[in-house]
């Protein structure tokens, strides 16, 4: 009888380890081996210098629209930088530092950008779905490949990307109610980005933090700056963690910020202030770990000028070979394939009814 | 053989395919203890436990999407959602997913998985729970529309389904879950999909139709029969998407008259793709305009007028004596 506070069995914990001014919580600081330190700092690195030149050609002509990733490399690595090869990565379309992380070519992101097919190929060693463009509808797909696991009594991990624009969506919350309810080994990564295109966090929810929906659904949440490679790092090594163990999902809020447009197709200086973008540029992820790595030891500037210079190379190499590949994939006739294991007779009178058109107008640019 | 309904035929599916598979697992809302609001999954958590039988939460999109998921993984997920009627909500999960991960992976990544529906009316139901959308699907590249018209088909197509690499919507007609019972193999039997059926072979005119619609067409058959002495053959399409246009186009190129029967609206039905494939393949040996008998391009009333919104034999008989009479 009467009237009392609940006591709920999950609280939300904001967790910040390295500030923007570079301050460290040295007892939360998570132990990582140098060696890693390095893997995940080139993966930043790339991230960031392969989003620029992604720019440039976007500008220049040389790829389509694309959605930038500048800002949030930390969210993205510290969080898929503890997954296994065994384990799945489900993600939604500005993840694209972690996918390279996990093992997508450069060439395939630039094929994909380029409008061909090829680029959402998932390599043979590689069990991750391709990038999701629906907002949120791939988070459910995270579930029933954890479901799927689960039941084949595997130790592996499923870690699904999405935006905080997402949490709007129905599939987000049907998502997370049902991992909650079977307890599957799936993570949840929000990259509270704080802008789905031009709608502000404050008009999207009016709910205090993201972390706190997790509650609701019976599931560990958490906040961390996402700017932060060690917070995000050290929260999904709790989370992975609880997964692997048969503990069930986790919700990790990834609070960054889109330094970019939300895609070339847009002007942010339309919607939102340009102060706004200049406080979240001091908070620079990339910067933030490069001095902490500088300060630690355990990478030195000439290192850094090496890797600057590797990834660059890199970059090259990848827009030289998707180029030539692309001069390799004009076959409009290959949009037949694969959209059954075995093509219906219909289908196939509609192939032979382009291969008749493109005799007849041999030489025309069939291209785009 | 068993004289079985269709809702015991498609339990023997079931349970056959997950007998054998251990990959078949099945999702929906209440098909547990409950065994679904129909019974096609009477029993079945009984013998193969609630982690393959899965009561879901109460939501269509995370129900597919986690199919998605599963059968990406390697499972063979088939899903029950509980009325046609509510599969909108998983819409986009089939349009923009399902359908599309063995076109956009080229090959790599496949979803082998079933969404089972009840669909059509004339059992009474409410609002919501009658209608037939078949079209939203057979529109979408990507997958297939199966509607079988009884309990044998219904239980042959089913097992073809779960065994196909790509994703299949099965359409089951309400109004056929228990209205016959017919001889249903115990051993196993599959029918291709893709393949159309002539249930009734006649010289005179053509009618094409699938679902519970074949019922009364049949019947509209057998009183042009035995009044007028007129043959009708009749063709039980089975799978509504992909089409297959050849067992139909040959029988109008004999009878040179056809008449098309569905329970959905009627236009941009399925209708409208049937006759444009006749019209392409057997134009020059038509004799009369093509018919169309459907629902009304309304939603499907409430039930005390349904019965005037479904095609009945009477319209069926008409539209075929039209059809001669040109």
């Amino acid at each position: 009888m009467g009237r009392k506070r609940l006591a709920l069995t999950n609280d939300i914990d904001y967790l910040s380890i390295l500030d923007e001014n570079g301050k460290l919580d040295s007892e939360l600081e998570p132990d990582i081996v140098n060696e890693e330190h390095l893997r995940i700092f080139q993966a930043i690195l790339l991230g960031r210098r392969f989003d620029e030149r992604m720019l440039d050609l976007q500008r220049q002509g040389r790829i389509g629209t694309f959605p930038p990733i500048k800002g949030q490399e930390a969210s993205q690595i510290g969080a898929v930088a503890l997954l296994r090869d065994s384990d799945w990565l489900v993600p939604a379309f500005r993840e694209t530092a972690a996918e390279i992380m996990r093992g997508r070519s450069m060439e395939s992101i630039l094929l994909y950008y380029n409008g061909y097919n090829e680029g959402t190929i998932i390599p043979d060693n590689q069990k991750d779905l391709p990038m999701s463009v629906p907002v949120a509808s791939q988070i459910i797909h995270a579930v029933g490949l954890g479901w799927a696991a689960k039941y084949r009594q595997t130790d592996e991990v499923t870690m699904t990307f999405f935006g905080d624009g997402a949490t709007s969506e129905g599939d987000f919350h049907e998502g997370m109610n049902c991992a909650a309810v079977y307890k599957v080994p799936v993570i949840f990564v929000c990259q509270n980005n704080q802008w789905a295109i031009s709608v502000p966090l404050s008009k999207q929810t009016h709910s205090e933090t993201l972390a706190q929906k997790a509650l609701a659904y019976g599931m560990p949440g958490i906040q961390v700056d996402g700017n932060d490679i060690l917070s995000v790092y050290a929260a999904t090594a709790e989370a992975v963690e609880r997964a692997r163990s048969g503990g069930g999902p986790t919700f990790i809020e990834c609070v960054t910020y889109r330094i970019m447009m939300h895609t070339t197709a847009d002007d942010p200086k339309k919607y939102r202030q340009e102060g706004e973008v200049e406080l979240w540029k001091k908070k620079d992820p990339l910067l933030r770990y490069q001095n902490y790595l500088l300060k630690k030891n355990v990478l030195t500037e000439g290192d850094l000028a090496d890797f600057e210079d590797e990834i660059k190379l890199k970059i090259q190499a990848a827009i030289d070979q998707a180029e030539l590949q692309m001069k390799d994939l004009g076959d409009p006739l290959d949009m037949f394939d694969h959209l059954y294991a075995e093509m219906p007779p219909s289908l196939q009178a509609q192939k032979n009814e382009l291969i008749r058109e493109l005799e007849n107008s041999e030489g025309e640019d069939h291209h785009g | 053989m068993a004289k079985m309904t269709m809702v015991e035929a498609l339990n023997l599916a079931l349970r056959q395919e997950m007998e054998k598979d251990d990959s078949v697992v099945l999702l929906g809302q209440d098909i547990g203890l409950d065994g679904g609001v129909f019974r096609v999954t009477d029993h079945l958590v009984d013998q193969f436990g609630s982690d393959r039988v899965v009561d879901t939460p109460l939501a269509e999109s995370a129900i597919v999407g986690m199919a998605v998921g599963m059968a990406i993984y390697g499972l063979k997920p088939v899903c029950e959602i509980q009325f046609s009627g509510f599969s909108y909500q998983n819409f986009h999960q089939l349009e923009n997913h399902a359908a599309r991960m063995r076109w956009r992976t080229r090959g790599r990544l496949t979803v082998p998985m079933v969404m089972r529906a009840p669909y059509g009316g004339g059992v009474r139901a409410l609002e919501h729970h009658a209608e037939s959308r078949e079209v939203y699907w057979a529109h979408t590249p990507g997958l297939k529309m199966v509607i079988p018209s009884g309990p044998r088909n219904a239980r042959a197509l089913l097992v073809s389904a779960i065994r196909d690499p790509d994703p299949v919507i099965f359409y089951e007609a309400k109004a056929l879950y228990r209205a016959f019972r017919e001889e249903v193999p115990e051993e196993e039997e599959s029918f291709p999909i893709g393949k159309a059926n002539i249930a009734r072979k006649g010289d005179d005119l053509t009618i094409i139709s699938y679902g519970a619609m074949l019922r009364p067409t049949l019947e509209a058959a057998e009183e042009l029969q035995t009044k007028e002495g007129i043959e009708a053959e009749v063709i039980d399409l089975l799978t509504i998407s992909p089409l297959e246009d050849s067992t139909m186009v040959e029988s109008v190129k004999k009878t040179g008259r056809a008449v098309v029967v569905h329970e959905a609206p009627r236009s941009f039905g399925p209708g409208a793709e049937i006759v444009t494939r006749l019209l392409e393949g057997a134009f020059y040996y038509l004799e009369a305009p093509i018919e169309r008998v459907t629902g009304f391009d309304l939603i499907i009333p409430y039930f005390s007028r349904e019965k005037s919104y479904i095609p009945s034999v009477q319209r069926i008989a008409t539209a075929a004596r039209r059809t001669l009479n040109n």
